[in-house]
């Protein structure tokens, strides 16, 4: 019983960091229709950027307050990152998807190789709370308070992003876009200040993703990201694209699927079932589990 | 005679290699309804969309299109509906998975009062279904919130395309009544297949065939000559809820 509990928790925590990455694609992908390979970049920027912060950045620090103005840095810098490449790569190239794809795989590849550059292609230990070290014992089960801390931030994130979208002017605007982008021009507003938007809350998200990652793993490296974009990929295609609700469910689904898979089988054959997965939703639900709707 | 609120001139458009439209120029006069008509496939949709900067990125639009003394050709589509020009797409293109009150409210603007007041006096039914997702409901109430979206501002031009496509025929009624009420208010550019519609609502029409202008002039003249409606639209004009037949192009409408 202890183990369901253990390995149901730290996959939820895995499903929490998909979540975190996927829910910023998704929404992208709905509104703008850009398939964004640069998203991990952000969530890159977010990690080294708090692990950066946590050394030297004053009043910043491994623990207590210092650690959540060091992440607060790694999310602003996140943030900043996907707004600038919204606005100087994407923006030309709206409606050309193909150029979009080859800016944003180069990007994404070029971000990696400056990483590299500048702190080493090896993990560094990433600067953590003591008791993000410890662990919480759950009905029996001694959970990690990496993966709680991941799962509670997840939650938050996903109550925020739904509140937003359900409550406010531009979500409404998002959640009319992701239907139907022309005739939200139609109505006199102007859409590309809606496409910024979604980049920078998905860049916020990756680059939280990337901070509590770092938490969560204990380390940080500049492949962190391409590796955890495939599976946001993933989650955003079974979720159904441009909708957070449907990405949430997914992350669940692939993180437990994963977890559970990769213990009670062969290590690594989690990630096969997930591919499978993906191949069956493609095959009966091609929109998805919840279609193309921002749902709030 | 008083100046047209739009004017289009010498306007083509090509789309994927097609030549929509070749040359067309009309007048669209500033009170009333003038009525675009065509066989399926002429370009009528085309001419709406260019004219609000709605033609696919793979199109390319030469000519001129003025509302007044402002050129509106290259401008975003959200700038000229906020300079007054309304747009009721063909097939309504309300929001499905949005309450009809959400609707209504993306189409507010900022520095200007919607008019909730006229909206819900001309659809007392979109008051009621406020918390309705739009995609729910019928053909005709979905047009009724396509033309109510629009009507929330001020327009110095509507634009309307084919408002009673698919409607049963008492609706049909219903939106020609609300057309007509608000043409007392703001002139109108419809595009509209029923006839019968046309009969009531037009006053100047422009007829296309085959991307170019066939005809201009009184509509009801036009309703009138039976043999020209039929060499012009395939149909004649005794009455009814007639409509033009469709072509065999399909491209452009």
């Amino acid at each position: 019983m202890g183990t369901v509990i253990l390995l149901t928790l730290t996959g939820l925590g895995l499903a929490a960091l998909y979540f975190l990455v996927a829910s910023g694609l998704s929404l992208v992908f709905g509104l703008a229709d850009v398939l964004n390979f640069a998203h991990g970049l952000f969530l890159g920027v977010g990690a080294y950027a708090t692990w950066w912060a946590a050394q030297n950045l004053p009043g910043a620090g491994p623990d207590g307050l210092g650690f959540v103005l060091a992440v607060l840095f790694g999310v602003a810098a996140g943030t900043l990152v996907a707004v600038l490449v919204e606005l100087v790569l994407i923006r030309p190239l709206y409606s050309r998807t193909i150029e979009q794809v080859l800016v944003t795989v180069g990007l994404s590849l070029a971000g990696v190789a400056l990483l590299q550059a500048t702190w080493g292609a090896d993990a560094r230990p990433f600067p953590r709370p003591e008791w993000t070290r410890q662990v919480t014992s759950v009905l029996g089960a001694s959970v990690p308070n990496g993966g709680l801390l991941l799962i509670v931030a997840a939650v938050a994130v996903l109550g925020a992003l739904l509140a937003f979208l359900r409550w406010t002017r531009y979500g409404l605007v998002i959640r009319a876009g992701v239907e139907n982008r022309e005739m939200v021009t139609a109505l006199g507003i102007d859409v590309r200040k809606a496409f910024t938007l979604v980049f920078a809350i998905g860049g916020a998200a990756a680059a939280l993703a990337g901070a509590l990652g770092g938490v969560y793993f204990g380390t940080v490296s500049p492949g962190q990201g391409g590796s955890l974009l495939i599976f946001a990929f993933i989650v955003v295609v079974i979720g159904g694209m441009g909708s957070v609700v449907g990405s949430a469910y997914a992350a669940v689904v692939v993180g437990l699927l994963q977890q559970f898979v990769n213990y009670y089988g062969v290590s690594g054959l989690g990630d096969i079932c997930v591919v499978g997965l993906l191949a069956v939703v493609l095959l009966l639900r091609p929109q998805g589990l919840a279609g193309k709707v921002a749902h709030a | 005679m008083s100046e047209p609120v739009l004017s289009v001139e010498n306007l083509s458009v090509r789309i994927a290699g097609l030549h929509i439209l070749q040359g067309v120029s009309f007048t669209v006069a500033p009170t009333g309804v003038t009525v675009l008509l065509g066989r399926n496939g002429v370009g009528k949709t085309t001419t709406l969309r260019a004219i609000v900067g709605l033609t696919p990125r793979n199109g390319e639009v030469r000519g001129t299109i003025r509302m007044g003394a402002q050129s509106l050709l290259a401008r975003p589509t959200h700038r000229l509906v906020r300079g007054g020009l309304g747009y009721v797409p063909e097939d309504r293109c309300v929001f499905a998975g949005l309450t009809v009150a959400e609707n209504l409210r993306l189409a507010e603007r900022r520095g200007s009062t919607p008019a909730y007041d006229k909206v819900y006096a001309l659809f007392p039914e979109l008051d009621r279904r406020g918390r309705q997702r739009a995609g729910s409901l019928s053909g005709g109430q979905q047009q009724m919130l396509a033309i109510g979206r629009v009507l929330l501002n001020d327009n110095r031009l509507l634009l309307v395309d084919e408002p009673t496509k698919g409607l049963a025929p008492k609706v049909v009624t219903e939106v020609a009544e609300v057309l007509q009420r608000v043409a007392e208010s703001v002139p109108v550019l419809l595009v509209e297949q029923n006839l019968a519609v046309v009969r009531r609502l037009a006053d100047d029409a422009v007829v296309l065939a085959a991307g170019q202008v066939a005809w201009t002039g009184d509509a009801k003249e036009l309703l009138l000559e039976t043999g020209l409606t039929k060499s012009l639209l395939g149909v004649g004009s005794g009455g009814g809820h007639e409509t033009a037949p469709t072509a065999a192009r399909k491209d452009g409408s």
